[in-house]
């Protein structure tokens, strides 16, 4: 089994590998073909200047050739220099923001696994009753109201209206820090885990084997954990790299936000000053881990389910 | 026996449409059978009822308000809302009207809704349909793809995407229709597969209808109900990810506004003029909520397992 699962974990990394690659080469060469680029600035530069700068970071090579050579590197653990942050490499960039992005998502996923789980089971075991339809009410709130607006909002009440907690920065991450870009990036997740959850306990709760433990007298909440969560949770297992790939979407909206030194308020800086490196690295990591995630996902889902068989 | 008439005669209305008198018989039964249960569904018909309000109060923008969602008025800077000039939603930051700069948003947020699920929807019907009839390796081959397009994190790849060939309106519509059609594609390969092996195709491909013909006559009429749900659920996603856009100042170029625009510029002022964020967070909120329940109402009407 468990070499089924190594055998099967290499070969779905092999196969990202050629997904990685034709994201690179995407990227590489829309950003390449637009007009203007890192240098281009609103005064001309001397033309001899401009051709050093040129030089200086092989823009003046022919496309494949950059091409290849960005490869190679990327392939080497070298994402390049920062166009735009002079003096710092995209990997010391993404060095120093990635603990705080990090350390943001990680928390975010707990708190919404934590709270989705537990809202979905209440108003699964209260189905059609008050408890449910309030429970399912505010996750459709948490659906339909996103993180760019839910993050503002929260400051507008906690910030500012009752002045308890900061309205930005990081602070090495001090709890009060991480209250607001904590709940704005979680509540969207936390009402589809709820409804994931409720639909699936639901389902669970009518079978057979569910009504034997009842009938032995297990207690209820013996029942719940230890005989319907197992198969229940199955499609919040599946939810799970999405919910990451809505995480570290949403990561670039709220660290934008509360002015958090992340990776996604990277992505969007360079994605605006056409900084190429810059966005191109963040788009490596985002996608490795995305792609990452995915297969980690499928495995768990084979582990829980034994009547999905890998292949 | 009961169920069985009434789902049997659908499926197979396509083959019998030229006989008028089955038509009138068969055709209706499903289709008002869903009717009556959605609208016995009061969430859906509320919110069929204030997006019709908010879709018309976005199209006379100009007739209700007397003023320009363009005009600078450096007289009323960032005004509270007042009855008096009909700044009901108050005035930004250049003193323009919010209310008619709302609704303006609501015009390209609904405008963006409606085409790039539409982009969607032709892709994602036409490779789905296509990929479960055929079957086989074509299939295979075309899933593959899909799966491999699911595992790219398009949002990064559509924000490179505005920032190097501009903001250009058809560009988000593309866009965001290029990422949505993916779903689309799965759910209609899921229907085709389930109805290509029942007796009126069998019946259509013995009579030597050609297989296009199959594909758009029996085959997509027939997968219609929960292409219907995912669309009502995909325009909200869309409108979503235009604000998303918008909110990083990548959406449509000013004068012109959406929410997410909106939305961004009044966080920036929530403490001195919090009613920049206030109306269009709830216009756009109100509009997902209706979506949603629309949507929801639909699948109850139109999921046969429910009945």
């Amino acid at each position: 089994m468990s070499v089924n699962i190594l055998i099967y974990f290499i070969k779905r990394l092999l196969k990202a590998i050629p997904v990685l690659l034709i994201i690179i080469t995407i990227a590489f060469f829309m950003m390449r073909v637009a007009p203007g680029g890192p240098f281009t600035q609103d005064r001309k530069l001397l033309p001899e200047v401009e051709k050093n700068i040129q030089a200086a970071y092989h823009l003046d090579k022919p496309l494949y050739v950059q091409y290849g050579m960005y490869l190679g590197n990327v392939l080497t653990g070298d994402l390049g220099p920062s166009y735009k942050y002079k003096d710092f490499t995209v990997n010391e960039l993404i060095a120093l923001g990635a603990p705080v992005s990090l350390k943001l998502g990680l928390t975010a996923l707990f708190v919404a696994l934590l709270f989705g789980v537990y809202l979905g089971t209440i108003a699964a075991l209260n189905q059609n009753k008050l408890i449910d339809y309030s429970v399912m009410t505010i996750a459709m709130t948490g659906l339909v109201v996103p993180s760019f607006v839910l993050a503002p909002l929260l400051t507008l009440v906690f910030g500012v209206y009752w002045k308890v907690l900061p309205v930005g920065g990081w602070n090495n991450g001090a709890l009060e820090n991480m209250i607001l870009p904590v709940i704005s990036l979680s509540l969207p997740l936390i009402a589809v885990m709820a409804r994931l959850t409720r639909g699936g306990l639901i389902e669970v709760l009518r079978s057979n084997y569910i009504r034997t433990a009842r009938a032995k007298g297990l207690p209820e909440w013996l029942v719940v954990t230890r005989h319907a969560m197992p198969a229940g949770l199955m499609p919040l297992v599946t939810y799970l790299a999405p919910a990451t790939a809505g995480i570290v979407v949403g990561s670039v909206v709220v660290e934008q936000i509360f002015g958090l030194p992340g990776i996604g308020r990277y992505f969007v800086i360079g994605a605006m000053q056409r900084d190429y490196t810059l966005v191109m690295g963040v788009l490596i990591l985002f996608s490795s881990l995305i792609l990452f995630l995915n297969i980690l996902a499928d495995i768990a889902y084979s582990v829980l389910d034994p009547k999905v068989k890998l292949s | 026996m009961i169920r069985l008439s009434k789902n049997q005669p659908d499926k197979n209305s396509a083959l019998i449409q030229d006989s008028a008198a089955f038509e009138e018989a068969n055709g209706r039964s499903l289709w008002q059978d869903a009717r009556r249960r959605l609208f016995a569904n009061k969430a859906a018909v509320v919110s069929m009822c204030i997006l019709v309000f908010l879709i018309v109060l976005a199209a006379l923008a100009d007739v209700i308000s007397p003023n320009s969602y363009e005009t600078v008025n450096w007289d009323k800077i960032n005004q509270p809302p007042t009855w008096d000039t009909f700044n009901i939603f108050g005035t930004d930051g250049l003193g323009r009207d919010l209310f008619v700069r709302t609704l303006y948003g609501a015009r390209i947020s609904f405008a963006v809704g409606v085409i790039a699920t539409l982009v969607a929807l032709v892709i994602g019907v036409t490779y789905g349909a296509v990929s479960g009839f055929i079957g086989g390796k074509v299939d295979e081959v075309m899933m593959r793809i899909v799966d491999i397009l699911y595992s790219l994190p398009f949002m990064f790849i559509v924000i490179v995407l505005m920032v190097v060939f501009g903001r250009h309106i058809f560009l988000i519509f593309l866009a965001l229709g290029a990422v949505e059609w993916l779903t689309m594609a799965r759910v209609v390969r899921g229907q085709t597969l389930k109805i290509k092996h029942m007796e009126f195709i069998e019946a259509a491909e013995s009579l030597g209808v050609p297989k296009f013909t199959i594909i758009t006559r029996h085959i997509i009429p027939n997968v219609i109900g929960p292409v219907i749900i995912f669309v009502t659920l995909t325009i909200p996603g869309v409108i979503l990810a235009e604000s998303f856009l918008s909110f990083l100042g990548l959406g449509v170029q000013e004068p012109l506004t959406s929410w997410g625009r909106l939305i961004s510029e009044g966080a920036n002022e929530i403490e001195t003029a919090p009613w920049l964020l206030l109306f269009p967070a709830s216009f756009m909120g109100l509009t997902l909520f209706c979506f949603n329940f629309i949507g929801d109402g639909l699948r109850d009407a139109l999921d046969p397992k429910d009945r």
